[in-house]
């Protein structure tokens, strides 16, 4: 029972191959590949040949697919959609289901966690995504924020902190940094954990939208100019 | 096996700006045109806003190509091959339909090829007139660009720029006067409707790089812009109506009477029998009707889409990606890029 996971939330790629009939001594799905380039411009250029790789490495083929995992952000647009546009089209090729995660819970899945823990990505603009999970679970919806002004002080906030964007504003954030470079990004074990239900019982596929939590660029013209000067 | 069930059927994918375009092809005949707008969230902007156009393109991707499946009556694992716009247009926007073309060929294990946009415009034309197995001179008139080309093979891998506008593309002259005449946006189909009912000879505005020492393939248009703009502001300053229709009427023949003399004169030059017609300009009334007349009398035979086809959609990308095909062109690897400003004598990324 294998599943394609995919998250491009983050300046990370990442591909990897789960198998969701073996549940793990850690919990969860057994990871068989994992591949992970750290590149923010890269997603449109390094994800298809990483896929292929994650399953070279677990030597499996598109044919061996049940189902596809993406990680649905919050992240930078542009990235995001890549992983999201991908996973969407081989779920439509292969005829399999789509499951999505929020890319922040798959970062507090992959850590053996305090009980409340700030996850924190790098939204650039000086800002960043963040969640707050109490005992493994989310409080509230995803948000982004400037880090000081995330609501409250510090302490009462979380424990401790995680991700890429607690690592970047670790001076405003003022928390412990969960200092382990590999809960940085989601990572396919975290994403295969939080999806590996819905694989094994064959839950019906998901539209995976983006939480994109920004409005788009865009500004309204004001009065119309004049052309000639 | 009959001659059509040998030739490749391929699924094109275009996103390069607010269409998302799924166009099925088997060889030169057209199965399935599915095109998804985002045109109507622009509008209100005056223009197309990138971050609008691209997450469109997500949310209508596979609708999209589910529809074209249907309406050609396929399933996607009969497709041959994936082609997709790969430049130019706009970065985010390229980027969504390529990753999706690399995702299908790599779920389908079937060959990509990353192609021009421009190279496409300039081979939708046969699909409806059929393939061209001899050198002619394409007149590229779109939104972002104006060119002259000579192509030695429709849907082949060589063309060359005989020459473009210094400035303005015909459509942004276009979008950009209907914009001054409060039209509306895109302003091409706009201008076509209103000009219709006026009168192409009452305002003499200046036809661009016109005289005997202007290059003899290029084109300006923000002169002509410039002229409208002064015109109607003029009127407007003397509390006098804007003739809207005549001020449409004159400026759509200031640009169509430029652009076909060129184009006619090309194809002459350059000893070629055929002149054909591409892009979203392509699609205009008059540009066709003038065109004709100016052929007829060179004895040149015009080639020009219809006008469904004239403007982004995923067909033309289609089409040129079977011209490929059947001529054993590489296929583009996994991992190229989208380029936002590839360069339009590169068919093939
Ligand atoms: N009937 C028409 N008359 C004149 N212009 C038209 C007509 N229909 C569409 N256009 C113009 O065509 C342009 C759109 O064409 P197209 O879709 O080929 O451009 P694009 O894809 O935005 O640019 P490019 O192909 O250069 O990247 C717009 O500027 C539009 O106003
Ligand atoms: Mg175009």
């Amino acid at each position: 029972m294998l599943a394609l996971v995919i998250d491009t939330s983050s300046a990370a790629v990442t591909a990897g191959v789960v198998d969701c009939a073996v549940d793990t001594a850690q919990g969860g799905p057994r990871v068989l590949s994992e591949q992970v380039i750290v590149n923010a411009r890269g997603h449109g250029e390094r994800l298809a040949p990483l896929i292929r790789q994650a399953l070279a490495e677990a030597g499996a083929g598109m044919i061996d697919l049940t189902a596809v995992i993406a990680g649905v952000g919050p992240g930078p647009f542009t990235g995001l959609r890549v992983g999201l546009v991908t996973a969407a089209a081989i779920s439509d090729a292969r005829g399999i289901p789509a499951y999505d995660v929020c890319s922040l819970d798959a970062i507090a899945a992959g850590t053996v966690e305090p009980r409340r823990l700030l996850v924190a990505t790098d939204a650039r603009r000086r800002e960043v995504y963040w969640a707050r999970y109490v005992a493994g679970r989310r409080v509230g919806e995803p948000a982004v924020a400037k880090p000081a002004d995330l609501p409250g002080e510090a302490e009462e906030l979380a424990d401790a902190m995680v991700g890429a964007g607690a690592r970047l504003y670790a001076d405003l954030l003022r928390l412990p940094l969960l200092d382990d470079v590999d809960h940085d990004y989601p990572a396919v074990r975290g994403l295969g954990l939080l999806a590996a239900d819905r694989v094994r019982s064959g839950a019906p596929t998901e539209p995976l939208t983006p939480l994109y939590l920004r409005r788009p660029d865009a500004v309204e013209p004001v009065a119309s100019k004049t052309v000639s000067q | 096996m009959s001659p059509m069930a040998s030739e490749a059927l391929v699924l094109g994918i275009e996103t390069s700006c607010d269409e998302t375009g799924i166009g099925i092809v088997r060889g030169s005949t057209l199965l399935a045109d599915a095109v998804a707008s985002s045109v109507a969230e622009h509008a209100r902007y005056g223009g197309v806003v990138p971050e609008v156009a691209s997450r469109a393109h997500l949310q209508a991707m596979v609708p999209t190509v589910h529809r074209a499946c249907e309406q050609a009556g396929v399933q996607l694992s009969d497709v041959d091959a994936i082609a997709v716009t790969a430049g130019p247009g706009l970065a985010g926007a390229l980027l969504v339909g390529v990753a999706a073309a690399k995702a299908y060929a790599l779920a389908l294990d079937k060959p990509l090829y990353g192609v021009n946009h421009l190279s496409a415009h300039v081979s939708v034309d046969l699909l409806e007139n059929g393939p061209l197995e001899e050198a002619c001179v394409a007149l590229l008139v779109s939104g972002g660009h104006s060119s002259i080309l000579r192509v030695p093979r429709v849907g082949g891998l060589e063309l060359t720029e005989l020459g473009a506008t210094l400035d303005d593309a015909a459509g942004e002259a276009f979008d950009k006067v209907a914009r001054l005449l409060g039209l509306g946006f895109p302003g091409g189909p706009l201008i076509d409707r209103a000009a219709r009912d006026g009168d192409p000879a009452s305002i003499a505005f200046p036809r661009g790089l016109s005289g005997a020492s202007d290059p003899a393939f290029a084109f300006s248009f923000s002169g002509l812009k410039t002229a409208v703009a002064r015109w109607v502001e003029a009127r407007q300053r003397a509390g006098e109506p804007v003739p809207v229709n005549d001020v449409a009427a004159s400026f759509q023949e200031a640009v169509v009477d430029v652009l076909t003399i060129k184009a006619v004169r090309a194809a002459r030059e350059q000893g070629v029998d055929h002149l054909l017609l591409g892009g979203g300009v392509a699609a205009n009334s008059r540009l066709r009707e003038l065109a004709a007349e100016r052929c007829a009398r060179e004895g040149i035979r015009l080639r020009v889409p219809r006008p469904g086809l004239c403007t982004d959609n995923g067909a033309m990308v289609a089409a040129l990606g079977a011209q490929l095909v059947q001529h054993g062109a590489p296929p583009s690897a996994l991992d190229i890029p989208a380029d936002s400003s590839m360069p339009i004598a590169d068919v093939l990324m």
